[in-house]
Order: C-alpha cells, then sequence, then structure tokens
C-alpha cells in the first residue's frame, strides 16, 4: 500500500496510527506538541484520545490497555516535564515486557542541544529503557519511524519504544508514504526453536520422574494459552504461574499450583527444590522467583523456553534451550511429548499441599486484607479484571483470586510500581469498556496516582476500587518487623477520608469498617453503575506469607504460620 | 581456557549502524554494568552506512551477558566477542617526547628498534609514530620512560580475524531469522 499525498509531521503520525491499528491515546498537550493534538479532531472517532492529569498515568494506562488487548499501547506527552513525567511509565513498560509507543514533543530543531524552554534529552534519559528510540529530525522520515516504532514495540520480545519529535518537524510538511515490509538489518527475531534441542526437550520430559512447569509472562505474550495447557496435560505436570504468568494458565485447574517464589506456594518451592526437571516457559528466572540463585532447583534439569538470547544462560544454565516464540515452541514441543503417569510426584505434592497452609485464611474478627479480595473473588466468581498496585495487597490478590482469563491480572512486576494500580486501571477498563475491573490499591499507591479521579469521572470508567487501607506502607513494614527490629520508620499513614475524597471527584465512596459489611459493600459497589471508592480499613499489622527471606534459597521457605481452625483451602 | 582468557582481556567488535545515538546507546550498556571500557576504535566498514567498532574490556567481567544486551540493539547489526580466536590486532601510538641535542639520536635509535616513524621534529621535542600490537607498543613506552614522554595518544586497538574468514558473516540462508514484517505477533 502506497499512498502519495502532503501531511505534514502531525498527520503522517496519525496516519501511521490508523495504519496500525491503534484507537487509543492517553496522553497530556503542551507547546511542543500542540501541533499534535490540532489534527486529533481529523481523526476522531476512530482514533481517541484521552486526558489524564499527569503523564505518568498516560504511560500506565496505554502499558494496561496493551496487556488486557495484546496490541501496542500508545502515550503523549509534550516536551520537558511531560516527556520525563512518562519516565516510570516507560521503565515500567520495559520491565515488563509491554509493547508502547510513546511520542513526546520536542523543542524546535533550532533550539535542541540549547537548553530551549522545556527542553529535557528524553531520548538520552529513556536510552536504558526503551527497546528504541528515535530523534526525528526530518518529517520524512517520520512514516518510516512510526512503521519501525511499532514493528519494534510489538514483535520479538515485546518493550517500550519512544519516538522525539521537534514541534516544527510536526508541522512541516511532506509525501506520506508506507511499505509493506519493515526492513532493520540489526533487529532479528528467532521465532522458530532448533529442533535438536525440541527433541532434547521432549526426551527429558519423558525421562522425568518429577517435572515441574512454570508459565511466564511470554506464554500470555505470545498467546500460547492452549500450547502451554496441551503441554501440561498431555506431559502431565503441575504447572505453577509467575506472578506475571498468573491467567497464562487457567487458576482453577487441577494441575495448577500457584506461583512460586518469595511469597508463592510453599508446596511450590519445595517442588522446584526437589524436582528432577523444571520447565521455565516465557521467563526469566528473575531472582524473586529463584530465590537464592545457587540453591535454586538443585536436582533438576532445565528446559528454557524464551524468546530473548539475552535470557538464555542469564541465571540458569538450562540443558535444553527452545530459543524461539512461546507459541511455536511449545507447538513444535507438543508434538513429541507423550503422557507420562507420575503417581508418585503427584501423591507427593498433594501430601505437602495438605500438610501446609500457606493461603488459609484464619478465623478472627479483624477485617484482613485477604478476606476482602476473596470476597471480591466470590462476589464476582472471578469474571473481572483485576488490577494491583505494589505491596502487600498486590501479593494477597496473586494468592488468594483464581485468573481463568489470561490477561485478566494486570500488575506491576519487573518494576514493582506504586501508583500503577489507578492508571493501570483506567486502561484495563478502556481496552475491555464490557468487562468490570477491580483495582485492589494500597492506602499508600492509591495517593500516588489519585488524581486520575477526576479523569474517571469525566470519562465515566465505572472501576471499582478497593482500597486496602492498612493505614501503613504495608510491605515495608513487614521488612521493618522482619527484619529491622520493627523499627517502622516513614511507614505509618495519615490518611485523608477516602470516602468524602471519591466524593469530591464526584465518585461513589464506601466504606467498611467491620468484617460484617464487607461483602454488602462490595455488592453495593458492583450493583452501581459508575466509578466506587471503598475503603476497605483493614488489619494494620497483616504479613504476607509464605515467604522467603532476602538472600535466602527456596528450600527455606517460611509458610504461613499454622492455625486453627484451618478454614479456606487453596482452589 | 578459562584460565588463558583471565590473563587476556576481550576483543570485542562489532558492526553498528553510522548514525547519531548510537555509542551512546552501546556505552550505556557497559556502563549499566559498571563495566570500563578499556579502549574503543569506531570507523567506517567495508559496507555502506555501517561502522566498526572494536572494544576491548577487562578480562574479568562478565563480557558475554553485555554482548548479548548489545546484540539486541536495533542499530548494532552484528557483535562477536573475538578474543578466543586468531585474531589480528593493531594499534597505533603518536608519542611526543621532549628532546634536545644530546638525546635526540637515542630516542630516533629506539624508534627504530620498533619500526616507528619519526613524524615530526623540533629544537625541544619529538613526535614517534608507532603501530603494532598492544605489547609492542607497551614495550616502545617502556623504553622511552627513561625520557620525558608530553602526550601520548593511542588509537585503541582494531582487530580481524585471520585469513579469508569474514568477521561478520552475512547470515546464511537457512540462519534467516523470521520477521513479522507489517504484522504483529498476536
Ligand atoms: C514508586 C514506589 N516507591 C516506593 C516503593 C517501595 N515500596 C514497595 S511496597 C511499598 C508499600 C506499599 O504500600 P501500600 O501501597 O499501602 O500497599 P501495602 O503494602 O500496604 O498493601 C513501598 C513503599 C515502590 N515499590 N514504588
Ligand atoms: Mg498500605
Amino acid at each position: 500500500m502506497t499512498t502519495n499525498d502532503q501531511k505534514s509531521g502531525a498527520q503522517m503520525v496519525m496516519e501511521a496510527f490508523l495504519r496500525e491499528g491503534v484507537s487509543t491515546i492517553f496522553g497530556v498537550p503542551g507547546g511542543a506538541n500542540l501541533p499534535l493534538y490540532d489534527v486529533l479532531p481529523e481523526y476522531y472517532p476512530q482514533i481517541k484520545h484521552y486526558l489524564v492529569k499527569h503523564e505518568q498515568s498516560a504511560a500506565h494506562a496505554a502499558d494496561a490497555y496493551a496487556r488486557v488487548t495484546g496490541k501496542a499501547g500508545v502515550c503523549f506527552g509534550t516536551s520537558g516535564p511531560g516527556a520525563t513525567n512518562l519516565v516510570t511509565g516507560i521503565a515500567n513498560a520495559y520491565m515488563d515486557s509491554i509493547p508502547l509507543v510513546c511520542v513526546t514533543g520536542q523543542v524546535i530543531l533550532a533550539l535542541l542541544g540549547r537548553d530551549g524552554f522545556q527542553e529535557a534529552d528524553i531520548q538520552g534519559i529513556t536510552i536504558p529503557i526503551t527497546k528504541h528510540s528515535e530523534l526525528v529530525l526530518d518529517v520524512n522520515d517520520i512514516p518510516r519511524v512510526m512503521q519501525e516504532a511499532f514493528h519494534i514495540a510489538t514483535t520479538g520480545r515485546p518493550g517500550p519504544v519512544l519516538v522525539d519529535i521537534p514541534r516544527d518537524v510536526f508541522q512541516k510538511k511532506g509525501d506520506f508514504y508506507w511499505s509493506d515490509k519493515v526492513e532493520l538489518r540489526g533487529y532479528r527475531v528467532q521465532t522458530m526453536p532448533d529442533p535438536n534441542e525440541v527433541a532434547k526437550a521432549a526426551e527429558l520430559i519423558e525421562r522425568s520422574e518429577k517435572p515441574v512447569l512454570i508459565s511466564g509472562h511470554g506464554v500470555i505474550i505470545a498467546h500460547a494459552y492452549d500450547e502451554i495447557r496441551e503441554l501440561a496435560e498431555k506431559g502431565n505436570m503441575p504447572v505453577i504461574t509467575t506472578l506475571l504468568g498468573i491467567g497464562g494458565f487457567p487458576g482453577t485447574h487441577p494441575l495448577y499450583m500457584g506461583m512460586p517464589g518469595m511469597h508463592g506456594m510453599y508446596w511450590n518451592n519445595i517442588a522446584i527444590s526437589e524436582a528432577d526437571l523444571v520447565i521455565g516457559a516465557g521467563m526469566r528466572f528473575d531472582d524473586r522467583v529463584t530465590g537464592r540463585l545457587k540453591d535454586f532447583a538443585p536436582k533438576a534439569d532445565i528446559i528454557h523456553i524464551d524468546i530473548d538470547p539475552a535470557e538464555i544462560g542469564k541465571n540458569v544454565r538450562p540443558a535444553a534451550t527452545l530459543l524461539g516464540d512461546a507459541k511455536i515452541s511449545l507447538q513444535e514441543l507438543n508434538k513429541l511429548v507423550v503422557r507420562k503417569e507420575r503417581p508418585d510426584w503427584f501423591s507427593w505434592l498433594d501430601e505437602v499441599r495438605r500438610d501446609h497452609p500457606s493461603i488459609t485464611i484464619r478465623e478472627t474478627d479483624e477485617v484482613l486484607p485477604q478476606f476482602v479480595i476473596q470476597k471480591i473473588y466470590e462476589a464476582t466468581n472471578g469474571d473481572c479484571y483485576v488490577v494491583t498496585g505494589v505491596g502487600q495487597h498486590q501479593m494477597w490478590a496473586a494468592q488468594y483470586f483464581w485468573y481463568d482469563k489470561p490477561r485478566s491480572f494486570i500488575t506491576s512486576g519487573g518494576l514493582g510500581t506504586m501508583g500503577f494500580e489507578v492508571p493501570a486501571a483506567m486502561g484495563a477498563q478502556v481496552a475491555a469498556p464490557n468487562d468490570t475491573v477491580w483495582s485492589i490499591c494500597g492506602d499508600g499507591g492509591f495517593q500516588m496516582t489519585l488524581q486520575e479521579l477526576a479523569t474517571i469521572a469525566e470519562y465515566e470508567w465505572p472501576i471499582k476500587f478497593a482500597i486496602m487501607n492498612n493505614g501503613t506502607l504495608g510491605m515495608v513494614r513487614q521488612w521493618q518487623e522482619l527484619f529491622y527490629e520493627e523499627n517502622t520508620v516513614a511507614t505509618p499513614l495519615k490518611n485523608p477520608d477516602f470516602v468524602k475524597l471519591a466524593e469530591a471527584f464526584g465518585i461513589l465512596g464506601l466504606r467498611a469498617e467491620r468484617k460484617g459489611e464487607v461483602e454488602s459493600v462490595i455488592q453495593q459497589a458492583m450493583d452501581h453503575d459508575g466509578p466506587v471508592v471503598i475503603d476497605f480499613k483493614v488489619k494494620y499489622d497483616e504479613n504476607v506469607f509464605p515467604m522467603v527471606p532476602p538472600g535466602a534459597s527456596l528450600g527455606e521457605t517460611i509458610d504461613l504460620p499454622a492455625h486453627e481452625p484451618e478454614k479456606v483451602a487453596a482452589g | 581456557m578459562t584460565d588463558v582468557r583471565k590473563l587476556r582481556p576481550h576483543t570485542i567488535i562489532a558492526l553498528v549502524e553510522d548514525r547519531p545515538g548510537v555509542l551512546n546507546r552501546i556505552a550505556s550498556k557497559w556502563r549499566q554494568r559498571g563495566f570500563n571500557i578499556e579502549s574503543l576504535a569506531v570507523g567506517h566498514s567495508e559496507k555502506v552506512g555501517l561502522s566498526r567498532m572494536t572494544f576491548v574490556v577487562d578480562a574479568n567481567v562478565d563480557a558475554n551477558q553485555v554482548v548479548r544486551q548489545l546484540d539486541k540493539l536495533v542499530d548494532v547489526v552484528d557483535i562477536r566477542d573475538i578474543s578466543d580466536q586468531d585474531i589480528v590486532s593493531r594499534e597505533m601510538a603518536m608519542i611526543k617526547v621532549r628532546t634536545d641535542k644530546t638525546n635526540r639520536g637515542q630516542i630516533i635509535e629506539i624508534a627504530e628498534l620498533f619500526q616507528a616513524e619519526v613524524v615530526d621534529v623540533a629544537p625541544d621535542a619529538i613526535i614517534l609514530e608507532a603501530t603494532g600490537r598492544e605489547a609492542k607498543i607497551d614495550s616502545l613506552l617502556r623504553l622511552l620512560e627513561d625520557y620525558e614522554i608530553i602526550e601520548l595518544c593511542r588509537t585503541g586497538k582494531v582487530a580481524m580475524l585471520r585469513g579469508s574468514a569474514v568477521s561478520h558473516p552475512e547470515p546464511s540462508e537457512d540462519e534467516q531469522y523470521d520477521r513479522y514484517p507489517g504484522q504483529h505477533t498476536w
């Protein structure tokens, strides 16, 4: 497809969006990107722009939009502070391999590098946190650069791409063109794994008596849900999902075992330590997963399936390496995998699970955050998107909720960005307008981005915010309690009245202070058509267990202390 | 083998796009790990629009991981660590030494020993140009330590594989990587 007509640089950006199927942009205007905003009406309603209150939110919203849809998220910021406000969001997307295309305005060409008003070298600033970036000096480069940006952001291991465009380059005119092929000699993506390694992997699986399959974010990115399920069922292996892998494999499947690692299930960490085979599919053996690396899976051969060559051999030495797209790799592997009964392994796993509480909720009159999350699960039947912030509530949302639908659990994993819970919920709601979005918030994190309640009220996004109001930066307080002799410096929070706050934004505010109110408040929120902020006054000093202490191995996992009587067991 | 590598610094060669910002991106990856680049030489390659870089980094660093990360950069077309291979490497140095009538002859004699050229002579100084393996230049400098070196500039090592082997081969047909032209993984 080639078209030939004169367009401004700003129009070229929008034309590229049309061709890339972009329908949604989050951003904030300013002097340097005003030409872009000037042409937005020409592309409405195919392309809708949502004005947010802070550029960090634009990036997080675009990030969550990408996580839910699987398409690239797009955000705009102006030069200088607009661009630097995007930085946290870009870093977040980089760490979690999220395809983002960020278009920033820049000072005019004549002022570049001369400390012009609102100049920041955003390309330089973002070099370590982008998959690629471009500063466009010639309007005629815009179509090519935009096409490359989407190509790079969305293929291989996805990631954020930044395109920085000076104001006068937006305004200049040129011929728009669009080629049917992206030619980048330095960019290669290997999708098909080496058949010899596939055969080796199949043999290792066949030989294994005690395998575990760890399914990561890559499985979701590659839409390999059917393939991972086929491998698990055909190969008859228990499945663990990493934090970002949650939802890639059905949470209520009999082979599902939950999350591993620092706050993973006790039985998973023990199983990994006992296993004779660990298959890591679309995951990178992150330190939060492995615990002390040298004691990770000491008895196991490792099969590593990943699309990123730099991840192979980085943390573990695989016995078989499937370098390629997770979907294609699993398809190839599934052709060779044969079923094997492993009665001893499964009964041992059942025994460990039976003997360890890990995720049971104790009987108490206090409002436990885990209890609230479990009640949200019961009320929604799990049929919703769950967005979280970072901290204790995030871990409980991963532990006490079962995600059957891929892409339904939206959380900041690699960077651990507090404040993600509010803007990410917006992106998720825009991406899934007919679904319910629950945002499980920390009282700390919520206050990092709560200005977006104004945006949410304006666009009437019916997001349900459940603030786990423990009056503290809970996860940090937990570390202070366990490793700093309860020296709780700078963690207690003096919070505003969240109900009144919501009301000030024109949003329904609800509160649950007693255990008996929890269910009815959740129901009230679900019955309300618009956005809701719920202030759940939860216990101050509840700790997240199981826990692998920092520096310890998975084998040293501390399980949830046993309590009587046990009430709810894991699904 | 690892023992040998310990003694020898990493020699890494790269073919990169000849455009602004490339050096910045590459340097950023080494800096992130706190690795010092001991020398770096950049110039045009035999391919239009591509520059050739030769890095030397400390033998004791985990260069392999950085090289893999660098290989992922869009602007890096090819990169490899050739420390363990049969290579020819050269470096050039310009050395300005303080002289007077009494020692000029001795310095020229040393230069001749190393086939270094005298490229400038002034009443009070002399500039030598030396080319060769790093070790050769090191020895020359050691001998010149008896005199006053007032300026030294070394280009950093450049290297290529011996014989007809191409340092940056084009990917062969069956080694061609799949791409997703114009369409995405989803
Ligand atoms: C932007 C940012 N700043 C600081 C931290 C460090 N940090 C990790 S968890 C946490 C506490 C989070 O508190 P809250 O949002 O109330 O959640 P809780 O742990 O209480 O559930 C902090 C401060 C972070 N992850 N992100
Ligand atoms: Mg809190």
